[in-house]
């Protein structure tokens, strides 16, 4: 008998989902899970319609409503009729072609990439896709999944499969103890500092090391959610017991015997001794700090403490060019420190950090303190069932009393669809995934961070070290 | 979808690194359900004020952008969110050809289902044409997609990889759901021997 070769976990999943590859063709990737939002999705069921098809396995979608909804008051008509067409449209689109949809009202309503884990609809060893590039987030739990464009949701609501290219595997290994004050959040803001934002271009991340392994379910979202910061369009993490135990008792998880074949199935994903990366980079996680970022790209980030890079300090004419822009739009001096500088917006939420363990690291700061007169602190959960978790441990009610503003469920100011974006000129203290200009809201300048550095900022009303709250 | 063989155009230079798509086209104008006038979003807030005056010394408002079809840009462009809007709008502004160093690898997959070819070319040549371009604002490039080169002025070549499935879909210009919708065989085959683990409707 052959000797079987060793592979790695991303191997083991395409492999498995490849149902034809001809020769000079891109493979023929099958599709097990796909999520559907209002943003990406209208101009693919227009497709369908002129063409004439259908969708293949509505038993395999599943939509909801996060992009363009309001997070305030929601028993009234959505007032941009630009996002109520949107919305309406995705409701017709969903009835007509028999797709489930976690509507405004349903109790799974929330950000896609937080209803996918915790209904159990993400598993691990799944292929899993969404108009929308944080699709990588499902990949904490060992599920390949990435984000694709409409034509391509057109494409997996048709025939449930894509054409895909197989890209190269990347391990990005992390070992050693977080100290206190310190992140996943920081962890994944560090990788991107050191590798670029398009370090990862043509891969696939798979993180490993202790400290990975060390990390809850949703701490390991926050990392693969950035993956795409990085420019890999997927991010892995093998199943453990971590995983297993997150998994149980979720609505849409296998039960019974099922349940155990899959946990047979989940523990067999792995990645072999033995297997081989095309690249790979390590980390020291009992090194790191807290980060934040002063530019417009998730890359230019530093450790709380640090100071601004100067443009001269940069190795080519392109990466020069490129911070002194971003400082010009940042508004930001070289050479100065971030700790202190003023903030006007906090907002502590996206599909990166807007889950019940991000809150609680918000809600441990914000307890007995007050924010600062002069911030405007937004808390936005990511889904219904966040936000009924929240409430029943109290944390509206510790946020309210610091003066933070608690809302509806929904991706809110992470990217300022919705009417919640800053002002031109604001600068913002931001748990979301991007920093790009105008993300926020026209003008407005974002610095990235986790919620433990986002709340300590709200508090001091400037840019602070949560270490000094400890 | 257009059929893609040979253009020659002039061209607009862009030389900055990590374009993303949040500048291509902005969330705010993300709220639309078709494809019609996604010119007018594309480069938003670099292109026009607040009340929509155009800033002039932004190039696509200079007169040599009206009716170039040919990009030059920096590093991974198109990096960020998954928006196709972002190569709808470059098309509909009436770019067919993207020259660069590397793209995101979601735009780059997006741009080549909608008749939008990206020429990845090496760093230095990237170098070059954009100083060639900033020099001379009626320089012509030439893209061809069947033999795979940028022809330069002085008839230089530069050849540049595509992989050839995409290539046929952009010679014939047809759309590769006609491959997919092909695989109905192997497609049926496979679900029938995997059973899913999920069942979402019901
Ligand atoms: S929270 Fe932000 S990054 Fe996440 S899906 Fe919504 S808009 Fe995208």
């Amino acid at each position: 008998m052959a000797e079987r070769l060793p592979k790695t976990l991303f191997e083991k999943i395409w492999e498995r989902h490849v149902v034809v590859e001809e020769p000079d063709c891109p493979a023929v990737l099958y599709i097990d899970l796909h999520l559907i939002h209002e943003v990406t999705s209208p101009q693919a069921f227009q497709a369908l319609r002129e063409k004439k098809l259908k969708v293949r396995q509505p038993g395999r979608v599943v939509a909801t409503m996060d992009h363009s909804i309001p997070t305030r008051n929601r028993s009234l008509p959505i007032a941009d009729p630009l996002a109520a067409n949107q919305v309406r449209q995705l409701e017709i689109n969903c009835r007509e072609f028999g797709i489930p949809l976690y509507d405004m009202n349903s109790p799974y309503q929330g950000i896609v990439h937080v209803i996918g884990p915790e209904l159990g609809l993400t598993q691990p060893g799944m292929t899993i896709v969404c108009g929308d590039s944080h699709t990588s987030t499902h990949g904490a739990l060992g599920a390949l999944a990435f984000g694709i464009g409409t034509t391509e949701v057109e494409h997996v609501l048709a025939m449930q499969c894509l054409l895909q290219r197989k890209p190269q595997t990347f391990e990005v290994r992390v070992d050693g103890a977080l100290r206190p004050g310190v992140t996943s959040k920081d962890i994944i803001l560090a990788v991107i500092a050191k590798n670029g934002v398009a370090g990862g271009v043509g891969c696939v991340f798979e993180y490993t090391g202790s400290a990975i392994r060390a990390l809850s379910m949703e701490a390991r979202m926050t990392i693969c959610n950035m993956s795409i910061e990085g420019g890999a369009k997927a991010g892995l993490i093998a199943p453990d017991d971590t995983t297993i135990e997150y998994m149980a008792g979720r609505p849409f998880v296998p039960k019974g015997a099922a349940w155990d074949q899959a946990v047979r199935f989940w523990k067999s994903l792995p990645t072999d001794s033995g297997a081989r990366y095309d690249k790979s980079l390590t980390l020291d996680a009992s090194a790191l700090e807290p980060m934040i970022t002063y530019g417009t790209n998730p890359g230019m980030g530093m450790p709380i403490t640090g100071s601004i890079p100067r443009p001269e300090s940069m190795p080519d004419a392109a990466s020069r060019g490129a911070l002194a822009h971003a400082l010009e739009y940042m508004a930001l001096e070289p050479g100065k420190p971030l700790l202190g500088h003023p903030v006007d917006v906090v907002f502590i939420g996206s599909c990166t950090n807007s889950r019940i363990s991000d809150l609680r690291l918000a809600a441990q700061i914000l307890k007995g303190r007050k924010v600062s007169p002069k911030v405007q602190v937004l808390v936005v959960p990511g889904s219904q069932q966040v936000k009924r978790m929240a409430e029943q441990e109290g944390l509206p009610q510790i946020f309210r009393e610091a003066g933070a503003d608690w809302r509806e469920p929904g991706c809110s100011m992470c990217l300022a669809m919705n009417g919640d974006e800053l002002r031109p000129g604001q600068y913002c203290v931001s748990t979301s995934n991007r920093n790009f200009e105008g993300r926020q809201g026209k003008g407005g300048r974002t610095f990235l961070a986790s919620p433990l550095t986002a709340a300590a900022s709200a508090v001091a009303g400037s840019i602070a070290d949560v270490r000094t709250l400890l | 979808m257009e059929p893609f063989t040979t253009l020659t155009s002039r061209v607009v230079p862009f030389p900055q690194d990590n374009v993303d798509t949040d500048i291509i086209v902005p969330a705010r104008y993300l709220k639309v359900t078709d494809k019609a006038g996604m010119d007018q979003y594309l480069f938003r807030d670099w292109r026009f004020e607040s009340d929509g005056t155009p800033k002039p010394d932004f190039i696509l408002n200079q007169p040599r952008a009206q009716g170039a079809q040919i990009f030059l840009t920096g590093r991974n462009f198109g990096s960020g969110s998954s928006r196709e809007h972002a190569p709808w709008a470059l098309l509909a502004f009436g770019f067919r050809a993207l020259i660069g160093p590397s793209f995101a690898d979601i735009f780059l997959g997006n741009s080549l289902k909608n008749g939008l070819l990206p020429v990845v070319v090496p760093a230095e040549v990237s170098a070059e044409l954009l100083r060639l371009a900033e020099a001379d604002p009626n320089l012509e490039l030439t893209v061809d997609l069947p033999s795979q080169t940028v022809q330069l002025p002085g008839g230089k070549r530069v050849s540049f990889p595509i992989d050839n499935f995409s290539k046929q879909c952009l010679l014939a210009g047809v759309d590769q759901l006609g491959y997919l919708l092909k695989q109905e065989a192997h497609i049926r085959a496979y679900e029938a021997s995997h059973p899913p683990l999920l069942q979402t409707t019901g």
